[in-house]
């Protein structure tokens, strides 16, 4: 271990797990400081997941509580599934952040504060009567108290960096000592500074003040007696393969870019910036190389219209948005299931109603995504499970979509968007190409744009540019097959019919309904979406106490995969947990007629492992 | 006319489809379709690399009369469809059919942001100052005052006028016609089309059932001389039956002289790529000013779609073809064993 001159005495402990928060001022850089403690261990071969929380406002006015960013990291040496239900050590930078978020804190774990910042207007800010560092509220705590601000200015006396960039620095010198605590390397996090603010924004002053500071920070944890002992987490036994550590924005971008290369088509990404879905945006922006175009839309409207003016024209129509922006694209949405042209809309859904939480994660859009529309308007909706999952969650929905001709609404949430996980990645090789078949000029004779597959029901996608191709399509309701308007009544019985059998038969080709663990037993948990984390820690538990109880995640939400019925009847309970107030809940027991037990919660956070182990040992102990 | 059967020798008839032509008897539209067909035969374009785009409204049934492709999409958001239309394949031109309530209400946003990204699209807007599908309430362009269903004491608003709107939005080809004066609007048509960047033609659309004879003071056959003055690049301001009139500009502030106190050099030539001439032109109407028709303002501009493709090309160049290898295995990647 890097321990150099007076830490000689110090014991190393070894740990197979560890969760850490880092809080402070949304302007403390926090969100760095744990992207940073997250990329390190990910290197170091843990297995990890975080759990980033930050405040809607920019800059909220310093030191209060509204304005606390917070970064959860778990890392371990076995496989996790979410990013810790309590931190064991968190760093709080001033009272605010420790007020905020000393609720989540266990007795006997630790905390980390800068004591410069308890001066008396910091308590005010943070709405504290008393000091707690010097009441007894932190009795339970074992509180490492640290003079940053001083300890930062005394380390950068003499960089030439002005008082304010100096107190800027602070965010790595405390991660300095949680390096130090876990024996983490500095070499990546000096690179990336290095690179950073060295090459990309040439303030080399800069990189090496933070470089001073880290080092600063992991000498002074080693040679303070306030730590006896340091802690290590040895690298997970993943399963075999490379990995890279992965937000679920990013591998959803990834993702939409290798569905369109798979299917050989130009990716179209038309969006309007939205809170917590821009990422992806700002993302697709970077690989213009692979002949994408992205379009920044005048507004959520014109995002989801460019895409379908896109998918008319051949390429791969994709639209991002979170709850608010998915509403206005209602109208424009059914035009696309009107006209069956193929369209990705992504929802990374937030807190509703309305503008409602930006930044909190909440799964309450399922139902708007299923019915939100007028008319008998089906749609296929995928959902992704986790972080990293979230790349095979768009190229399944980029499949839908030009197979089938049809919009399909891929729902991701905050937590995942933000949320950090090794994503162990995929033979090249081992990707299926989709297919995609445009009419050419040949099949002229006897061409209607309406004409379906057999198989699919999917009509044909025939481009403008194609001679002999010219047809009109339109909202109006059109007759089968010629796709002329067409008002009859027969005629839109028989094409609302179509519709909904286009979509309806998606089930058959995919996976049917499966369940993890025992077939049958006392209680299935069945999740959709980012849940899937903390269902899958908490049966696991439970299972290794031998209880009969087993978990289902569902990728689709229309069509529902087949089987299910019957699957669920196998249990003496259902449970589905959901971060909305009961919707899956409502949606599966109207079609499939059977008694679901509803757990839900929408508190801006995703459920804890605990809560879910509590609600079937619950249900298991019949009360 | 070229006889041969190669490809550019389709007709006016090549563009015409089996589908009923479903305007009221008289409307105004017909004459429009009319001139829109023989315009696309006579730029020699091909049927299959044409695309017609437009909103809700009566003239927004425009595509499905014309043999090209042609998408009849939702209300006020042709603009934006036809945006991806023409980046998605810069190769197609790009029409959008709309009229005054589907572009300036309901669609006015897309409107102005698609002529400020000056994205290669040709806007034709049909108005006819009512909203006629809707049968007949007032519209954004209707006039103070107006009686209409839904204003039976008369409208209170005070109208858009298109051409200022649209060169507040920084549209670079801006124009404006009429229905029944189909030599130059087929004329103006035409230019719209040559135009790299987007293009915005009026074109004043009688609807005989909700709005009968709104432009008749102005386009009458026996008046329209007296009452319009056509924009035409380089040619002086003259007007009049007897082309005795002319206009000068002073200070900004458009004027009529007499060509005999003047003389024909004592007239304003019209330049089409003048802001303050253009700008001074908008606000006129007649009866104090001859109407202005033709073309406002017609300056170069590199089109969106071709900076758009200009980007991809550049980041092509610097990083090579995108690999899905690449993409997948970026960043800091780790090995488990």
């Amino acid at each position: 271990m890097p321990s150099d001159s007076n830490g000689a005495e110090k014991s190393v402990e070894r740990l197979d797990q560890a969760t850490i928060r880092f809080a402070g001022d949304s302007g403390d850089g926090m969100q760095i400081t744990g992207m940073q403690f997250t990329n390190t261990s990910a290197i170091l071969g843990n297995d990890l997941a975080t759990f980033p929380d930050y405040p809607a406002e920019i800059r909220a006015p310093a030191g209060t509580l509204p304005g606390v960013s917070g970064f959860q990291v778990r890392f371990s040496s076995y496989n996790i599934h979410t990013p810790g239900d309590c931190p064991d050590v968190l760093v709080a930078m001033n009272p605010a952040a420790l007020k905020v978020n000393l609720p989540d804190m266990k007795p006997g774990t630790t905390i980390i504060v800068n004591t410069d910042s308890f001066g008396k207007l910091d308590l005010q800010k943070a709405k504290c009567e008393t000091n707690p560092l010097e009441d007894d509220s932190l009795a339970a705590f074992r509180v490492v108290k640290v003079a940053l601000s001083t300890l930062i200015k005394e380390t950068l006396k003499d960089s030439g960096l002005d008082g304010k960039t100096v107190q800027r620095c602070k965010n790595f010198f405390a991660l300095g000592m949680v390096y130090w605590l876990y024996n983490r390397p500095l070499d990546n996090t000096e690179a990336w500074l290095n690179e950073t603010f060295g090459k990309k924004k040439g303030k080399p002053e800069i990189a090496d003040g933070n470089i001073r500071a880290l080092r600063a920070g992991h000498n002074y944890a080693d040679i303070t007696g306030e730590f006896q002992t340091s802690y290590e987490v040895p690298k997970a036994k993943l399963e075999p393969g490379v990995y890279r550590n992965i937000q679920g924005n990013e591998a959803l971008s990834i993702g939409l870019v290798a569905g369109s290369q798979l299917c050989g088509k130009t990716l179209f990404l038309g969006s309007y910036p939205i809170t917590p879905a821009s990422d992806i945006l700002h993302q697709v922006a970077n690989y213009k190389n692979f002949g994408v175009v992205t379009f920044q839309a005048e507004d959520e409207i014109a995002a989801i219209c460019s895409a379908i003016g896109a998918s008319f024209a051949g390429s791969l129509g994709v639209t991002t948005t979170s709850g608010p922006g998915f509403a206005l694209k209602s109208e424009a949405l059914n035009l696309a299931v009107m006209t069956e042209l193929p369209l990705v809309v992504v929802d990374v859904q937030r807190g509703g109603p309305s503008t409602g939480l930006p930044t909190k994660t909440e799964q309450s859009d399922l139902l708007q995504a299923l019915f939100g529309r007028n008319g008998d308007s089906p749609i296929p909706v995928v959902a992704s499970l986790t972080a990293a999952d979230c790349f095979d969650a768009a190229l399944e929905a980029v499949r839908l979509a030009v197979t089938y001709m049809t919009p399909v609404v891929l729902l991701s949430d905050g937590y995942l968007a933000n949320g950090a996980e090794p994503w162990r990645l995929p033979n090249i090789e081992d990707l299926a190409p989709i297919e995609v078949r445009h009419p050419a000029p040949e099949d002229a004779e006897g061409f209607e744009p309406f004409k379906r597959d057999e198989t699919t029901l999917a009509r044909p996608w025939a481009l403008p540019g194609t001679k002999g191709l010219e047809h009109r399509i339109g909202g109006l309701e059109k007759k089968d097959g010629n796709g002329n308007i067409n008002y009859d009544a027969d005629n839109h019985q028989r094409m609302t019919d179509l519709r909904h059998a286009k979509i309806a038969g998606i089930a058959h080709a995919i996976p049917p309904f499966s369940v993890h663990g025992p077939e049958e037993g006392r209680v299935l948990v069945l999740g959709w979406g980012s849940t899937t984390g903390a269902i899958t820690g908490a049966v696991e538990r439970l299972q290794g106490r031998g209880e009969r109880v087993a978990r289902a995640h569902l990728r689709h939400l229309n069509p529902l995969p087949l089987g299910m019925k019957d699957a669920l009847e196998r249990f003496d309970h259902v449970l589905v947990p959901e971060m909305n107030t009961g919707q899956l809940a409502f949606l599966l027991q109207g079609k499939l007629g059977i008694e679901i037990k509803s757990m839900t919660k929408v508190q801006g956070l995703p459920f804890k492992t605990e809560e879910i182990l509590d609600a079937v040992q619950q249900l298991l102990d019949g009360e | 006319m070229n006889t041969s059967l190669s490809e550019s020798s389709l007709t006016k008839k090549d563009f015409k489809t089996d589908q009923d032509v479903r305007w009221c008897p008289g409307c105004g539209d017909y004459a429009v379709l009319n001139a829109v067909q023989s315009v696309v035969a006579a730029l020699g374009k091909k049927r299959e690399d044409i695309v017609f785009i437009s909103g809700i409204g009566c003239s927004s049934r425009f595509p499905y009369y014309m043999n090209t492709y042609g998408f009849h999409t939702i209300h006020g958001r042709a603009p934006a469809i036809a945006t991806g239309t023409k980046l998605a394949n810069p190769d197609l031109d790009v029409w959008v059919v709309t009229g005054d309530g589907d572009a300036m209400s309901i669609g006015g946003n897309h409107l102005i942001h698609a002529l400020r990204r000056r994205i290669g699209i040709k806007i034709m807007m049909f108005n006819n100052r009512i909203y006629g599908l809707t049968k007949g309430q007032y519209s954004p362009t209707s006039e103070v005052g107006k009686v209409t269903k839904s204003t039976p004491m008369g409208s209170l608003d005070t109208p858009f006028d298109p051409i200022q709107l649209v060169l507040g939005a920084g549209a670079t080809f801006i124009a404006r016609s009429v229905d029944i004066m189909g030599p130059h609007l087929q004329d103006t048509l035409a230019k719209a089309a040559a135009h790299e960047g987007g293009a915005f033609v009026e074109i004043f659309q009688n609807c005989n059932i909700f709005n009968n004879r709104a432009f008749e003071r102005d386009v009458a056959r026996d008046v329209r001389e007296d009452r319009l003055i056509d924009l035409q690049h380089g040619e002086k301001m003259i007007f009049g039956k007897e082309r005795d009139r002319g206009i000068v500009i002073n200070q900004g502030v458009p004027a009529v002289v007499k060509l005999a106190d003047v003389g024909e050099n004592g007239v304003q030539v019209w330049d089409e790529t003048n802001p303050s001439l253009t700008f001074a032109m908008t606000a006129m109407a007649s009866p104090e000013i001859p109407t202005p028709i033709g073309v406002f303002r017609n300056v170069p501009t590199r089109s969106l779609e071709a900076g758009v493709h200009g980007q991809i090309a550049v980041a092509t160049k610097k990083s090579g073809p995108g690999k899905l290898k690449d993409l997948i295995y970026g960043g800091d990647t780790w090995t488990a064993e």
